[in-house]
């Protein structure tokens, strides 16, 4: 069983109001406590008016539980949610840009982009930009296979996730809208298991 | 419905009125001219008081919502105005005040510009503010006012900054009445209480023989002081407070076992490590509560109730974390205790107390020694006033030893900066309590290094006329770092030796009565000199220069560690 203060990545989902300035207000969550921020995304989500971010940390779970506490606690958050790797699926998008008169000499170039999946989203006379998706050891791979063939520019995208159990947040809006108190905090998954959490 | 057009600052005080925020504390400059403009029109249906620097004012506002019960309202301009505010903010932020602070902008064409006093005071008291908003368009006031005092009132209190653009206060719109807010959909004043932490929790204390209760300031926020009495009397547990829980139960209730932490008293100490059931009522496992953490109540089961879910499990992992607000989780734990004796376990705190009075108490409040200590001084307030006034301190070795005897009857007595540990606070803040309590007698206890971090509020007390009792316990020293330098710094008094003006003099320059003691025997009658004076008055005392405050849990150290000596 994975300990509690055992690091490893987590991925943060936050549901916010559309607010200029909250960003600002998650990233402090992370920043007055020196984390590193992995990857973040943020852009609307299937709701209108709603904003989901993405957030990836490597931190213990005691930590990560804190912070989303900290997180839902902000006026404009709605709802957030961490989840380990085997919670969710995700992906990121990568770009690569490698010079035309590379590729169309070598072969191997061509197998290369091939076995990885890659596909050509823009071709100039000069240069050719390729899109993988995958994840972070996927995209590297490519990346560190073309370096030889002239790579003149590569750019990954922040993580973007689905957790597996979520039946989405259509039905937990309409629990917000009413005027009630919220079922919805974070359960106390501790009750019970002090000895083998606490720590400081 | 009719409208009729207001300007974005007349917006600003209907607002305020329709909160019932009747007393605001402030000082006007470029940016917020046009909200002065309007306050000229409005002198008849708001108190606005003008302090000597926004730092007073917000700890002003601090102390009025302390005593009041209220938000306080706080007014500043842009730039140098708004960032004086900032350790205010961080105070209040920490210590849970509920505060409404408007600051003006420039116009908001120049914002990002560097304009003559621009700040970027959203992105600066982000994390100091509870929530924060600018405001740029006029029709935008109403609405987001109304939500700014809902958010500073609600669940777990706290300061709200409203910035607001020149033109935004200028430009005229057609106003359709004030609405208060009671509901946004992405924030939760209080979680839902379940049942099954209740019973838990009940479970725990019926089957406890040894239950601790400990108290903070939730229980004044929350208005639950009668519902935490009937708590504690029906199964007779010893409740002990944290500096900030201090008058949320009577000093001399039978089952006050006294304070928590550092400074705290021997008995809730020692057997916060014996306890076997912790139940924390309202307050947040602070560092200077706790001591070492890995060493803090071990053996104990501990429930706590917190309307803030966040506090639950962050500093002290909880059994059984009773969410909500504790006006309505008492009684449901009242309804299912048992009635219990429990003066056996009562004793055992009573032989602590005793232990702590002979080793330490009774030379600090009857000291044996010419010079006069800082207890003997609150044990003469304490019979001078029997308990019935406000007690507002500083930061320091006098906060510590004033909370420590102060006697209290009845809550909101207490006023001190807890958490953020502001030195000037007490000034502005004394000035504010007694604007949030005006049938009260205020009494600010300050050290000689705090006042004069704030002492330009003198101005703002002889201007408004406000009756404060000014009590200066003057050690020649920034006290508490000497102490910490004399125990943990080989006595290496590296600048903690700060001289003083005449006090009774600057106190005189701005009309406000004083006088000094510097012997014992004249120290009854100016006590009672200074709380019979008609209007405020400043009364320094002279005690001893290297005096300690005991008992004293050392840094990093566990609890039941404590010192008396």
């Amino acid at each position: 069983m994975e300990t509690n203060t055992e690091k490893q990545e987590y991925t943060i989902t936050v549901y916010t109001e559309n607010q200029v300035g909250l960003l600002n207000r998650i990233a402090i969550i992370f920043s007055r406590r020196k984390i590193n921020i992995g990857s973040l995304n943020t852009s609307p989500s299937e709701i209108d008016g709603i904003h989901r971010f993405t957030i990836v940390v490597m931190e213990s779970r005691d930590v990560v539980t804190k912070i989303v506490r900290q997180i839902e606690k902000q006026v404009e958050v709605l709802k957030a949610y961490f989840n380990t790797n085997d919670e969710i699926v995700w992906q990121e998008l990568a770009l690569y840009k490698v010079l035309s008169e590379e590729i169309t000499e070598k072969v191997k170039v061509e197998r290369l982009l091939r076995e990885y999946g890659a596909r050509a989203v823009a071709i100039r006379k000069d240069f050719i930009v390729f899109e993988t998706t995958g994840h972070r050891e996927e995209t590297n791979k490519l990346m560190k296979a073309l370096e030889p063939y002239g790579l003149v520019e590569f750019v990954r995208s922040a993580r973007v996730a689905i957790i597996k159990e979520s039946s989405g947040f259509h039905e937990k809006l309409k629990d917000f809208e009413k005027k009630q108190p919220s079922e919805e905090v974070i359960e106390n998954e501790y009750l019970g298991k002090r000895e083998a959490v606490f720590t400081m | 419905m009719a409208t009729k057009k207001l300007t974005g600052a007349q917006a600003v005080l209907e607002a305020c009125i329709a909160e019932g925020a009747e007393t605001i504390f402030g000082y006007p400059g470029g940016a917020i001219m046009p909200i002065y403009d309007a306050l000229y029109d409005y002198n008849d249906k708001l108190k606005h008081i003008l302090v000597r620097h926004e730092q007073g004012g917000i700890h002003a506002g601090q102390g009025y919502a302390r005593t009041s019960g209220k938000a306080g309202v706080v007014f500043a301009t842009s730039g140098p105005g708004a960032t004086n505010l900032v350790t205010g903010l961080a105070d209040a932020m920490i210590d849970s005040t509920p505060l409404v602070c408007i600051t003006g902008q420039v116009f908001a064409h120049l914002l990002g510009t560097d304009a003559f006093q621009e700040t970027d005071i959203i992105n600066i008291t982000m994390p100091v503010t509870k929530w924060n908003y600018q405001v740029t368009d006029a029709t935008e006031i109403p609405g987001i006012l109304a939500k700014a005092f809902y958010l500073a009132r609600s669940g777990r209190p706290g300061p709200v900054l409203i910035d607001i653009t020149k033109n935004a206060q200028i430009q005229s719109f057609d106003y359709e009445g004030y609405t208060p807010c009671n509901h946004i959909r992405s924030y939760r004043p209080k979680p839902v209480i379940r049942k099954n932490f209740i019973d838990e929790a009940v479970a725990l204390i019926n089957n406890a023989k040894k239950p601790l209760v400990i108290f903070g300031q939730g229980v004044i926020l929350g208005k639950a002081e009668k519902e935490f009495k009937k708590f504690i009397e029906k199964s007779g547990m010893p409740a002990a407070w944290t500096i900030l829980g201090l008058s949320a139960l009577a000093t001399d209730h039978p089952q006050n076992v006294g304070m928590l932490g550092m400074h705290g008293n021997y008995g809730p100490n020692v057997l916060t490590n014996e306890c076997d059931v912790l139940i924390a009522v309202g307050m947040r496992f602070d560092d200077r509560v706790t001591g070492r953490l890995d060493k803090y109540a071990k053996q104990a089961k501990v429930i706590h109730l917190d309307i803030d879910p966040s506090e639950i499990d962050k500093n002290v992992k909880a059994h059984v974390g009773v969410w909500g607000d504790c006006k309505e989780t008492l009684p449901l734990l009242t309804l299912g205790i048992q009635e219990k004796d429990r003066s056996e376990w009562l004793k055992v705190f009573a032989d602590y107390t005793q232990q702590e009075y002979d080793q330490c108490i009774k030379e600090e409040i009857y000291p044996s020694t010419d010079e006069m200590t800082m207890g003997e001084v609150i044990r003469i307030v304490n019979e001078t006033t029997s308990g019935n006034a406000v007690v507002v301190t500083d930061v320091g070795q006098h906060q510590m030893v004033a909370c420590r005897y102060a006697k209290f009857n009845e809550t909101r007595s207490n006023v001190t900066s807890g958490g953020l540990g502001t030195m000037g606070f007490a000034l502005p803040a004394a000035i504010g309590a007694k604007f949030g309590a005006l049938d009260r007698t205020v009494i600010a206890v300050i050290g000689d290094g705090g006042i004069q971090m704030t002492i330009q509020e003198l101005g703002t007390i002889m201007q408004t006329g406000v009756d404060v009792k000014i009590m200066i316990l003057n050690n020649q020293f920034l006290g508490m770092v000497r102490q910490w330098q004399q125990l943990f710094n080989d006595k290496r008094y590296s600048f903690v030796d700060i001289q003083s003006p005449d006090y009774v003099m600057v106190a005189k320059a701005y009309g406000i009565e004083g006088s000094k003691v510097e012997h014992r025997k004249d120290l009854e009658t100016a006590i009672q000199t200074m709380l019979a004076h008609k209007g405020s008055y400043l009364l320094e005392v002279m005690v001893g220069k290297e005096n300690n405050v005991f008992p004293m849990v050392p840094q990093g150290c566990s609890v039941s560690e404590i010192r008396l000596k």
